[in-house]
């Protein structure tokens, strides 16, 4: 394992980016940084712009219209860049898949490292997320 | 003293590398305080070396129309302020000697140098939140500077000198009414400098998402960091050396470990401050310290006069 996949996965800054999420997805999130979970013992911590991204996090289904924003940002931010898929509708576009604004999963516009299912998952299932994503990042570089 | 020496202190000790350490050391102290605070466990004891190390290896994003070569150089800018103001200081505070004729002005220019560079990298980085930050950042340069110089007069007309070893041979201010005033100013004015918390108009994550730093990333965003965490270890050791008698090397481990303490309670005073304030818009920072921060350096500079 090389030091830079080293330091990554142990500093890892994460921007949330909300393709119109109904918010519980949202609150999930913010779970897992208050004093119960505390994810800064991991080194994980929001940020406010791209361009501080390690870890893009998105959660709600990406239209039509938002997809291409979504593609925009992911190449405005500085690599290496991890990006995980939060809740049923960023994996799949959930119940709005195949609805008149909807047009592909985000999976087609963006390279997504870790799918995290649930409407919504629970903060301990993301924490188990973020451990199974570490180890995979830290295994492939072997 | 022959240029290699000079040149391995200004890398080595007590120059980049021992303020570097220290200073992430520090911020460290501060994060993890602010969580305990917060009822987390906080971050681990190496968690800003792995930020700052990370930053290193990431890509270096460049906006399109933005002035390569100024966009680039600000980071340097602040990083060498800080490390010349920490080499000045601590090379005066382990020989006094060596003090020199207005080093204090010296260190003065010094150490404004990072919200300069702040300054400048938000203008050059093309983004109207950062030229926004920026901006914030000037006002608060000149709302906070003209009470920090006035509260530096203090310690010179107690010392009758202006350098900064003589003033360390003075002693502690604290005794006297003027130097317990002019130390609750310059504290003030350090939370600002270190754009922290009731201070962090600049940065504003909430509503600027970064400020003046927004466009930065990689190795400059790093720089900023470092430099950042840097001002927090030289800022209060600043303070401590013209307002409190500094650490004296010379008197064994006791009176090392009482200067010390000296910064630790200067920290801790800080992190307090930080943690239990809300941010300020900048018309009322300003007016804050034009108004009464001003008044109490004005008050302490006439109490020293008359020898209080």
């Amino acid at each position: 394992m090389s030091l830079a996949i080293n330091v990554l996965t142990r500093s890892l800054n994460v921007f949330h980016l909300g393709g119109s999420a109904c918010n519980n997805c949202d609150i999930e999130i913010l779970d897992t940084l208050t004093p119960k979970y505390d994810l800064e013992r991991f080194g994980i911590v929001l940020v406010g712009s791209i361009r501080h991204a390690d870890l893009i996090l998105l959660s709600g289904i990406f239209n039509k219209k938002s997809a291409s924003r979504a593609r925009l940002l992911y190449e405005q931010a500085p690599k290496p860049v991890v990006v995980v898929a939060v809740g049923g509708c960023a994996c799949t576009g959930g119940m709005f898949r195949g609805s008149y604004n909807w047009d592909h999963p985000v999976k087609d516009y963006i390279p997504i490292d870790a799918f995290l299912p649930g409407c919504p998952p629970k903060p301990e299932a993301m924490i188990s997320a973020v451990v199974k994503l570490i180890h995979t990042l830290r295994g492939k570089k072997q | 003293m022959d240029y290699t020496t000079l040149l391995l202190q200004f890398v080595f000790f007590p120059g980049f590398l021992f303020t570097a350490v220290v200073g992430l050391v520090t911020s460290w102290i501060d994060r993890k305080v602010t969580a305990r605070v917060q009822m987390r466990v906080g971050p681990p004891f190496l968690q800003p070396f792995y930020d700052i190390i990370k930053l290193m290896f990431k890509e270096t994003i460049i906006p399109s129309g933005s002035p390569r070569l100024l966009f680039l150089s600000a980071p340097l800018l602040g990083l060498s302020g800080a490390t010349l103001a920490s080499f000045i200081l601590w090379r005066i505070l382990l020989n006094p000697g060596q003090s020199f004729m207005g080093d204090l002005i010296v260190l003065l220019y010094l150490l404004t140098l990072p919200a300069v560079a702040a300054i400048l990298g938000s203008f050059a980085s093309q983004n109207p939140l950062a030229s926004l930050g920026g901006s914030r950042e000037m006002k608060l340069i000149i709302a906070y500077e003209l009470p920090f110089v006035l509260a530096l007069l203090v310690p010179i007309i107690k010392a009758q000198s202006m350098r900064l070893g003589e003033i360390l041979a003075f002693g502690s201010l604290l005794p006297s009414a003027s130097g317990v005033l002019a130390l609750i100013v310059s504290i003030l004015c350090m939370q600002a400098k270190l754009t922290l918390v009731p201070f962090d108009l600049p940065e504003a994550e909430t509503e600027l998402t970064g400020g003046a730093f927004i466009e930065y990333s990689g190795p400059p965003l790093g720089l900023f960091k470092l430099t950042k965490a840097m001002m927090l270890f030289i800022l209060p050791m600043f303070l401590v050396c013209v307002f409190w008698g500094g650490i004296h090397f010379a008197g064994g481990w006791n009176s090392m470990l009482l200067g010390f303490l000296k910064y630790i309670a200067l920290i801790v005073i800080i992190v307090l401050i930080r943690n239990t304030a809300p941010r300020v818009r900048i018309d009322q920072a300003v007016t804050f310290f034009w108004g009464p921060v001003t008044g109490m350096s004005v008050i302490a500079i006439l109490l020293a006069f008359w020898g209080w």
